[in-house]
């Protein structure tokens, strides 16, 4: 289950697509949140919290495959899908992201 | 005037508690030595200080010092002030009324009232006695005068006052003797030594230590003490002192005549009982107490080493200070029922130079009692063990006490032992960690980068995982710098029983491609594949990438490609990517290279100017002779660079690092090689070279090794005559290992050329993180002296084209990105955040 499904969220465009590089992640503040945005080599995009539940770290840091995402300070990993940790940590919020006409969009 | 250790200022007043009015109830305590000023901080810790007006009489004008440090001082290794535990002035603050120097002479239990020599009568609902213990003075013709005061010139060893007299005389004094052989004798011994002064030791027993040592190892530890030019006469006693109005010689019972000036009396204890006896509280050997440490009258306590608890004497600080807890815990009601059972004790100590550490018995005492020995009187090494019922009972450890930390372990919570009894005195092949998997407490860390217990690996095997590397991915212990990964495995093998599924990455490079590493690299260089995406997309199951894996991807493509490696940021760990180290709260790292730890004023300067300039929070030197600028936030690193000008040191990466140096012949007096010189050649060659695991080098110009040679991935030490020795596979990290000589060679070339080909051989062949110190073992290092010194698999040309590949490719990661970031937003920040400017919200 995703852990925004219960969440009331609006559309936000943070910026452009250009601004994450492929294979990168990057930091925005959108309605209040700090949301770590990546771009996959596959195109894919992605949008999770911007810190580590484990000790607050800056997740957009990490590394990333088609799958998880791994947190640069202690390798906790995160699943795109839901968020859920496969290392034992706290689940992590993922939020929908999506490129409109090269913004970046990502609903919080 | 004598001057009062921890004593107040000038003119500062002492608190009187008893003019002002105080409902609480009267805690006194008579001595102020280890044990009664612990047991009083015991109590204000509990929040005694509310329940009780505590009232401390100590015969001493002094604060509460370390008597255990009286040796140091007394050696000059310590000056006094150090040895202060709680100034008068801390007494005061806690409103304590320190009574210093006031003898108490009898206690009315009838009337509870303590009354002192100055006439005072201090009235008592608790009396703690700790009182300690007296020099024991054996009966010897003339040691008195006739008024019955010791003869000047003789001293007894056990306050700071008879410290400072005998440091005095040290300056007057030639020849000391020193009756007995114990611990504090032998310190004194040492001590006095120290000084200039010819020393006698006299000892009444057999062999030295007699109380904690056997015989052999006592004959091996006079060995070692004799050789520092102490005299050592055993089983004979003093008789006779000589000297009228000062101390001129001793005389022996077997005739013989020690001439001296200075004598020290060092033959034992006794614990000072006499206030209790003259107040009618039983005592024999001690005051005698029960196990809340309550003397035959039920207000009156006794505690440290005036006490006897169930027959015992205790002569060392650890059982007082249990006491302490015990009695605290009692009177204050923390917990009303606590008991002190007796103390099992175990001792470590460094004794006249030579590590020495005792617990339990010394030698075997029944028929059935295993005892092992392993002794080396040529090296002064003499170890036993004790073994009673698969239970560790007793262990002595002199002149190595390396396995100190285990034994006690054992001793102390009588965990099972190995079955092979050798290895609870010597490491067997890998190490200590095969002693003790199963006896680890659960809690024990054993990742210490991931804050990874026992028990938590434990807890992933029983939930499930079946393999070491399962566990590693559930846990993520291992998964830091690498070094307690056998460890790890051990625990896993153990916590399984022999249940493990093989796992089949284990020898694989990397987790997300199913190859070993000789596989792998073939693949790529048949693939040509030049990017860690190409790598996925041909070699990884389904193509799909891994995340784990990139980074050594990278490593591995950047060695094999050199200058056509096509980077990819999301191939990097973040420190790579920003080209500094990543710190808890999501700052950097940075540190300037600094070849060979040489530095010049205009550097610092510049380290200066740039520190201030960026605020950084820290500056600090590292262990690698480098200056490390902490705390730096991210966007600031490429304005930080261009402003430093200098390169980047590599203190991030898995890579060559650093090569630290001494002076050696440039203004070193030893100096054999220029080791300043070689190091810095060898940090210019190698710098920023990827590979397995990071790589730390250091050149030392003679055997002194100054900068920590043998304990580096690769070493080089000066031997003189033009010769370099050249280590590998040492270590000196959480892992400790001592390199193995790889070759000596004629030159500062042919150093650089064969470490260059040792760190191919290690970069092509070492697993994934795997540190040298683990690679030099696997591969043998007859293996890799055949290899490297006589090409026995024709590859020696090889590695040394594939080095000079990577040192072409070099290029200053700083100049590059600080010119122009290598992605959009490079440097942009992770965290914290900055809001942006203005989001439209549909």
């Amino acid at each position: 289950m995703s852990l925004t499904e219960e969440r009331s969220t609006t559309a936000h465009v943070v910026g452009s697509v250009a601004e994450v590089p492929p294979g990168e992640g990057r930091t925005f503040v959108v309605g209040g949140e700090q949301v770590a945005v990546f771009r996959l080599r596959d195109g894919s995009l992605h949008a999770t919290q911007a810190a580590c539940p484990h000790a607050g770290g800056p997740l957009a840091d990490g590394q990333t495959d088609v799958d998880v995402l791994v947190c640069p300070l202690h390798q906790y990993a995160y699943r795109w899908a839901d968020g859920a940790s496969t290392s034992g940590a706290a689940p992590i919020r993922v939020y929908p992201v999506r490129e409109e006409d090269g913004a970046l969009v990502v609903e919080v | 005037m004598t001057a009062i250790l921890g004593g107040r200022l000038t003119g500062a007043t002492t608190l009187h508690l008893e003019d002002e009015p105080d409902t609480r109830g009267r805690l006194v305590v008579v001595g102020n030595g280890m044990a009664g000023a612990r047991f009083v901080e015991e109590v204000l810790e509990r929040g005694g200080g509310e329940q009780f007006r505590i009232t401390v009489f100590g015969d001493e004008p002094h604060g509460n010092y370390n008597r255990i440090m009286l040796s140091p001082v007394l050696a000059g290794e310590s000056h006094e002030d150090d040895i202060v535990l709680n100034s008068h002035d801390w007494y005061a603050d806690n409103g304590v009324d320190l009574r210093a120097g006031v003898r108490v002479e009898r206690i009315d239990t009838a009337a509870k009232q303590v009354h002192a020599a100055d006439g005072s009568v201090t009235g008592y609902d608790h009396l703690v006695l700790a009182t300690g213990s007296y020099s024991f003075i054996p009966p010897m013709t003339g040691v008195r005068t006739d008024g019955g005061e010791l003869l000047p010139g003789v001293y007894g060893f056990r306050t700071i006052d008879e410290t400072r007299a005998m440091l005095a005389a040290t300056g007057r004094c030639t020849r000391a003797v020193v009756m007995g052989g114990g611990l504090l004798g032998l310190e004194a011994a040492r001590a006095l030594q120290g000084h200039g002064l010819q020393v006698d030791l006299v000892h009444a027993m057999p062999w030295l230590m007699n109380a904690q040592l056997d015989a052999e190892a006592g004959a091996i530890l006079r060995k070692s003490v004799e050789s520092l030019g102490i005299t050592v006469h055993l089983d004979v006693l003093a008789t006779e002192v000589l000297g009228t109005d000062h101390v001129e010689g001793v005389v022996l019972k077997d005739g013989r005549r020690l001439d001296c000036d200075l004598l020290v009396v060092a033959a034992g204890v006794r614990p000072h009982s006499d206030l209790a006896v003259r107040s009618g509280l039983e005592v024999q050997r001690g005051i005698v107490v029960d196990d809340q440490l309550r003397t035959d009258d039920p207000d009156v306590y006794a505690i440290g080493e005036c006490a006897q608890h169930r027959g015992e004497l205790y002569g060392l600080v650890a059982p007082a200070w249990e006491h302490a807890k015990v009695l605290a815990d009692v009177l204050t009601g923390t917990d009303p029922a606590a008991e002190y059972h007796g103390s099992r004790t175990a001792t470590k100590l460094k004794v006249a130079g030579v590590d020495v550490a005792v617990m339990g018995v010394s030698t075997p005492e029944r028929d059935d009692d295993e005892f092992l020995v392993i002794s080396e009187p040529k090296r002064g090494v003499h170890l036993s063990v004790v073994i009673r019922d698969d239970k560790l009972v007793g262990a002595t450890l002199l002149g190595d006490t390396r396995k100190v930390a285990f034994l006690t372990q054992a001793f102390d919570r009588g965990a099972p032992l190995p079955e092979e009894r050798i290895r609870l005195l010597v490491d067997l092949s890998d190490g200590a960690a095969e002693v003790g998997v199963a006896e680890m407490p659960a809690d024990s860390q054993v990742c210490n980068c991931n804050g990874v217990s026992k028990g938590d690996i434990c807890g992933a095997v029983s939930g499930g995982c079946s393999n070491v590397g399962e566990v590693m991915d559930r846990t993520r212990a291992g998964k830091g710098c690498g070094s307690c990964k056998s460890l790890v495995k051990q625990i896993v093998e153990w916590a399984a029983d022999g249940d493990l599924t093989e796992d089949p990455a284990a020898s694989w490079y990397v987790p997300g491609i199913p190859m070993p590493k000789p596989e792998l690299m073939r693949a790529i260089r048949e693939h040509d594949l030049r990017s860690v995406s190409a790598v996925f997309s041909t070699l990884a199951p389904d193509g799909r990438d891994d995340a784990k894996s990139k980074m050594g991807l990278t490593s591995l493509l950047k060695m094999i490609w050199g200058h056509d490696f096509v980077p990819e940021k999301d191939g990097e760990f973040i420190n790579d990517r920003v080209h500094a180290n990543i710190q808890r709260d999501g700052t950097f790292s940075v540190v300037p290279q600094m070849k060979g730890g040489v530095t010049t004023p205009a550097q610092l300067r510049k380290i200066a100017d740039v520190a201030e300039r960026y605020e950084v929070p820290m500056v600090k030197v590292t262990g690698g002779q480098r200056i490390d600028l902490l705390g730096v936030r991210k966007e600031d690193l490429p304005a930080m660079w261009a402003d430093l000008g200098m390169p980047s040191g590599y203190a991030y990466g898995k890579s060559f690092r650093t090569v630290k140096t001494c002076v050696g012949s440039d203004f070193c007096r030893f100096g054999l090689g220029d080791s300043t010189q070689l190091g810095i050649d060898l940090e210019t060659r190698f710098q920023g070279i990827e590979s397995p695991a990071k790589m730390k080098l250091a050149v030392v110009g003679c055997p002194r090794n100054c900068a920590e040679a043998y304990v580096k991935d690769v070493g080089v030490v000066a031997v003189g005559n033009g010769k370099w020795e050249v280590y590998v596979g040492g270590a000196a990290g959480a892992t400790i290992r001592k390199g193995d000589l790889l070759a000596t060679v004629d030159s500062p070339e042919a150093v650089i050329t064969l470490a260059g080909r040792f760190m191919q051989y290690y970069r092509e062949n070492a697993n994934w993180l795997e540190r040298t110190y683990d690679f030099v073992p696997r591969i043998g290092l007859e293996t890799i002296k055949a290899v490297l010194l006589e090409d026995s698999e024709g590859i020696v040309a090889d590695l040394d084209a594939g080095m000079q590949r990577s040192i072409d490719a070099y290029t200053d990661p700083w100049g590059q990105d600080a010119a122009e970031p290598a992605t959009p937003g490079q440097f942009r920040p992770s965290l914290p955040l900055v809001a942006l400017p203005k989001v439209p919200v549909r």
